[in-house]
């Protein structure tokens, strides 16, 4: 799935990566908990949360994630905003709440980057 | 590690400095992209370094990261002047955590650092004062062999 389809399914807004929305996606993890993202989700996935701190878009560069989409309305703060322009990952933002954001997505084949803790 | 390193040098921290948290991360990832390293193993690099220094952000004084990378592993320490860790092997149980809100609020505080940090290397030390303070040494093989 591109990027731009999922902007499309999650009425999303682009707030970075405008120019890389042809980007192909196929996996996806959600967390609020940078340890746990860092634990367990893999290269050129998704990163699906609520939170909005810088330390959100240096966890996806670590990992070379995909793309990170805010649920629930949220809005990256302005030193993240920056961050992820400097860094040039995509981050979307969406009103969906995180559950249904995982549902959309999963009814479309993106599947979670690994699917029980303990089988990578 | 005897020979000449691709790379050596020492990048500070600062305690408590939680809007630049990531820096050095950063700059350890780029240092390691340019030696042209797999991007598997630049991977597993970056999150150690990443836990170590936000573990130096959220409990020390101050800090530094050395990274030391030869044609077979790459080295990082993290050593800190900081409260030190009492319990060694308290602190290494996943989900064991002294974090206060402020590093909760950053998504981290978790009790994972320390198991992550020693799961994505090949090699793990950890050795603390306390009152003094914590000193890592991790080593991540850079041959194919090491790869998951």
């Amino acid at each position: 799935m591109t990027l731009y389809e999922i902007k499309e399914l999650l009425d999303a807004e682009v707030i970075i990566g405008e120019n890389q929305l042809d980007m192909d996606v196929k996996t996806a993890f959600v967390a609020d908990l940078m340890s746990d993202v860092l634990a367990f989700a893999t290269a050129g996935s998704l990163l699906i949360t609520g939170l909005t701190n810088p330390q959100v878009v240096r966890t996806a560069d670590v990992l070379d994630i995909a793309a990170i989409i805010m649920g629930r309305g949220k809005r990256p703060s302005q030193e993240t905003f920056q961050l992820a322009e400097e860094l040039n990952i995509p981050l979307l933002t969406t009103k969906y709440i995180l559950f249904e954001i995982a549902g959309r997505l999963y009814s479309k084949n993106i599947r979670g980057c690994i699917e029980k803790v303990g089988s990578k | 590690m005897d020979e000449k390193p691709l790379y050596d040098g020492s990048f500070s921290v600062v305690g408590g400095n939680f809007d630049n948290a990531g820096e050095v991360s950063s700059s350890i990832k780029t240092i390691l992209k340019k030696i042209g390293l797999p991007s598997d193993i630049i991977r597993k690099a970056a999150l150690v370094a990443y836990e170590s220094e936000i573990n130096i952000v959220s409990y020390a004084r101050k800090g530094m990261i050395r990274l030391r990378v030869s044609p077979e592993c790459i080295m990082i320490e993290a050593i800190d002047e900081g409260q030190g860790i009492p319990d060694i092997d308290l602190a290494m149980q996943p989900g064991w955590s002294t974090a206060n809100q402020k590093i909760r609020e950053m998504g981290f505080g978790a009790g994972m650092g320390l198991c992550n940090i020693k799961s994505f290397s090949d090699i793990f030390n950890i050795s603390s004062e306390v009152g003094k303070g914590t000193h890592l040494k991790m080593i991540i093989k850079t041959n194919s062999n090491s790869l998951q």
